[in-house]
């Protein structure tokens, strides 16, 4: 029992991670039916410019978490523009395919610009942990990671459902032409929605710079497509889906890492993603549809 | 005049002929010691590579699906072939032939249940299972779980290498260019319609798949046979998008486009081999500017031929004959 | 008895019912019309008949055998080809390569044949080759064989859907809207195609048709169709005077 409350902290943990990549991911294909391969790498980029803030600039963890969610916005609407609005038309796989090599531009320009050293992030949080019942043990930055993550969320919900703009990301999704006749400036929304998408992937890099402690150009790769699996699980496009999906996803790794071996904890995330997709494609959340003949 | 039988006879003896001549001085050279060892490293990784993207092709160009998990079946094939020489001591031609077979197995239970899904999701699908199939490599010790397995006797060698190529590049040629073949594009070009007009849509997905996974099965045995030690890490995705490179650039769809472009390729990656990110960084930027310029790749679906120089003159021919009717 | 026969066939699609009770008797060399106000349900019987939908309940029977449950490609090899409203051709494929696809389930060499180039292969791919070219010159687009079926004008493409439909040899012709998009010379020599084929082939042909020229023109018997369910069944004179259709014309002109 006391391995499995701890095991659900950790999970809960790493699970905010993933929700929050998942959410950039779930928002982008909701909007342009695009796996954005690129997005795990945003949040690789988040995290380096987290670690530059931090450990560089000597800034405090907020002002660096800001820094990294604005810049990373910005990269995220540089990366639609040029490489994905041109081929908005364009077979879907055509644009799969420009999304895989801005996936690996990002990761290995990154490797050419800082070295494939891993870098240690500065400890702007000092650990502390707090004792529970027993042996059971949390610490201020598993604390933090979710209080950060939760607030997110909340702001996420009240820009889609309350702002102007929210309710153009919504139409936009729905409908991208019936929108457009509308005079929802398309281009506008679908730039907002990726700028969005990658400040919350980069707020989960810097988070989990805090967390592990340790950053590398490579770290996106496996978080992005286990953030994926995540969105998949929930229901690509539904927001509520790609969060519930992330916590699911952290915890049960972090269950099997506690109980089993760990390194059967990748396979098993993607095990999932095949169970969901041959079971309920359209996700826990999801409705099935079908082409009109 | 001359059958269409008797005359494809005496091209394809042609052809034999030309690609003997091509493994005899290149054999000749390797064997006096005149070629560098480092250029044989190079033909023997180019083999492997047509092998690779020419199967690659049947699936992501022909069929028009989306894998990009075609490394975790050569690792299939590589582990199972390895296993037959060094646990078994069996004949490197049955090696070859259990480690494609345990691939083409693997491709028919990915396939089975996953080709419903539509291309996108396929895609995350084929990945999903490239890294299963490494995780389990990872995790069984038997097979040298993450530390790799070595010591696999080197039997793979240029002889070998070059005719299964040939081989490979034949069998996939003959399939495409059949009825069957017509029935695997038909899906990539319209699966409601194909199967309207009687196609087993289901069928034909599979066996694309499943061919395609047997190749990629044989090009991990000939790996393992020639570097004689493998690592689960040397199939993971970014083995499987190098793949893909090279099918999008030579054309999806056009098999003389993946053999060409995995020539390049291969070569372009040994003269870069000292820098390993600028080499990734340029193949990253080839690929978008491929999508971005030209989507259909270096060949699109088109076949290089001589023909192709011939047909041309004679289009022109025929439509200045044709304006002289009409006038 | 019927060649194919339709009994209370019906489908909802989320509670909404698309098609209920619907009932035909198609016998051999019959020519059928199925009309009826957009969104009556048309397409969807058509789908139904093709196995694109499952029925919620009914049944067609080919011959007194069942249809319901099979797939598309296993109710083509019993001998049912259709067209589609909106032209599903394989695009970037020649017109030639398109019939021969139709051919596919009559190819007389395997899997093996084709990756050893065993004679037969040659043979088989020489018969397919004929016959492929045979059909274009009945349709007039022989000497368009070697062009992209994209970029055929849309009547011929409208053409070239039917020969594929023809190259599957089947028994029984679904047409939906081969007139679509036509201006009325076309029409005029689609309808003397209609009846050509049909007694060359032997076949029984039903399709779908706004144009009333058509309809009137080549089928026999003509079936009504509104909102689902069957308003009308008769020969096109008797169709021209039901009170019934006219309404369902009418009251959707009107709203």
């Amino acid at each position: 029992m006391e391995v499995f409350l701890q095991q659900l902290i950790n999970g809960i943990s790493l699970g905010s991670i993933y929700a929050l990549i998942a959410l950039g991911y779930t928002m982008v294909y909701g909007i342009v039916q695009l796996i954005n391969f690129a997005h795990g790498d945003v949040y690789m980029v988040g995290a380096y410019l987290g670690f530059f803030a931090t450990a560089i600039l000597g800034w405090p963890f907020l002002p660096a978490l800001l820094l990294s969610m604005v810049v990373c916005a910005i990269l995220g609407m540089v990366i639609e523009k040029l490489a994905y609005t041109p081929l908005r038309n364009a077979p879907r796989i055509a644009a799969l395919i420009t999304a895989i090599g801005v996936s690996l531009f990002l990761e290995y320009g990154m490797m050419l610009l800082v070295t494939p050293q891993v870098r240690t992030f500065p400890q702007v949080l000092p650990e502390v942990q707090y004792k529970l019942l027993g042996n059971l043990v949390i610490t201020n930055r598993q604390i933090i990671i979710l209080v950060v993550t939760i607030a997110l969320m909340l702001l996420l919900q009240y820009i889609v459902h309350k702002t102007k703009i929210g309710k153009a990301m919504r139409a936009v999704s729905h409908d991208k032409q019936a929108a457009q006749l509308m005079g929802i400036n398309v281009n506008k929304t679908i730039s907002a929605t990726f700028a969005i998408g990658s400040a919350l992937a980069a707020a989960a890099g810097v988070l989990v710079g805090i967390y592990y402690n340790a950053i590398n150009p490579l770290m996106g790769i496996m978080p992005g497509l286990k953030a994926f699996v995540a969105a998949v699980l929930g229901g690509i496009g539904i927001i509520p889906g790609a969060m519930t999906g992330g916590f699911l996803l952290g915890i049960v790794e972090a269950m099997v890492s506690g109980y089993g071996k760990s390194l059967y904890r990748d396979p098993v995330a993607f095990v999932i993603l095949i169970i969901i997709l041959i079971v309920k494609p359209a996700g826990l959340f999801g409705k099935n549809v079908r082409e009109k003949v | 005049m001359m059958s269409m039988f008797e005359r494809k006879i005496g091209r394809q003896i042609g052809i034999l002929l030309v690609l003997a001549a091509v493994w005899g001085v290149i054999d000749f050279m390797i064997k006096g010691g005149i070629l560098n060892p480092y250029y044989e490293l190079n033909l023997i990784l180019i083999g492997i590579n047509i092998i690779l993207a020419v199967s690659l092709n049947l699936i992501n160009g022909f069929n028009g699906q989306f894998s990009i998990g075609h490394a975790g079946f050569m690792a299939v094939g590589a582990y199972g072939a390895a296993m037959i020489t060094i646990k078994a001591h069996l004949p490197f031609v049955i090696a070859l032939l259990v480690g494609a077979l345990l691939a083409a197995i693997c491709g028919i239970l990915v396939g089975l249940p996953t080709l419903r899904l539509r291309g996108d999701y396929l895609a995350i699908a084929t990945l999903g299972f490239g890294e299963i199939i490494r995780g389990l490599i990872v995790n069984i010790d038997y097979i040298g779980g993450a530390y790799g397995l070595s010591g696999i006797p080197k039997l793979a060698n240029w002889t070998w290498i070059f005719w299964l190529t040939v081989l490979t590049v034949l069998v996939i040629w003959n399939f495409v260019n059949s009825t069957h073949g017509r029935a695997t594009i038909s899906i990539r070009e319209n699966e409601i319609a194909a199967e309207a007009m009687g196609i087993n849509t289901t069928k034909y997905k599979v066996m694309a798949f499943t061919i395609g996974s047997l190749f990629a099965g044989l090009a991990g045995g000939l790996h393992a046979h020639y570097f004689y030690t493998i690592q689960p890490n040397t199939f993971n995705f970014l083995k499987s998008f190098d793949i893909l490179v090279m099918v999008v650039l030579g054309g999806q769809g056009s098999i003389t486009g993946s053999i060409i472009a995995a020539i390049a390729l291969t070569i372009i990656s040994a003269s870069l081999q000292k820098f390993a990110a600028l080499r990734l960084v340029i193949y990253a930027l080839l690929l978008i500017i491929i999508m971005l310029f030209r989507p259909q790749g270096l060949m699109g679906t088109k076949e290089f031929s001589l023909k192709m120089f011939r047909k041309k003159s004679k289009d022109k021919e025929g439509k200045q004959h044709g304006t002289a009717i009409g006038q | 008895m019927a060649l194919l026969s339709v009994n209370d066939l019906s489908i909802s699609f989320g509670g909404l019912k698309a098609v209920s009770n619907f009932n035909m008797q198609l016998h051999k060399n019959d020519l059928a019309g199925l009309i009826g106000p957009n969104g009556a349900g048309k397409t969807t019987v058509f789908n139904m008949l093709t196995g694109v939908y499952l029925p919620t309940s009914g049944d067609i029977q080919l011959d007194g055998k069942s249809l319901v449950g099979l797939k598309p490609y296993q109710i083509n090899h019993r001998g049912v080809a259709r067209t589609f409203q909106n032209i599903r051709l394989f695009n970037d494929l020649t017109v030639i390569d398109n019939l021969k696809i139709a051919y596919h389930s009559h190819a007389r060499y395997g899997l093996l044949g084709a990756i050893c180039r065993l004679p037969g292969f040659y043979a088989g791919e020489k018969e397919i080759h004929e016959k492929s070219m045979e059909l274009l010159k009945i349709f007039k687009l022989d000497h368009k064989y070697d062009e992209l079926a994209k970029n055929l004008p849309y009547g011929e493409q409208r053409r070239l859907e039917i020969a594929r439909a023809m190259a599957t040899k089947p028994r029984i012709l679904l047409l939906d809207e081969p007139a679509a998009g036509m201006n009325p010379q076309e029409t005029h020599e689609l309808m003397e195609l209609i009846r050509w084929i049909r007694k060359e082939f032997d076949l029984t042909i039903l399709l779908i048709e706004h144009d009333m020229s058509l309809v009137m023109g080549v089928c026999e018997i003509i079936y009504v169709l509104d909102y689902g369910q069957i308003i009308a069944i008769g020969t096109p004179d008797e169709i021209r005077n039901n009170r019934r259709v006219i309404e369902a014309y009418l009251g959707e002109e009107a709203s």
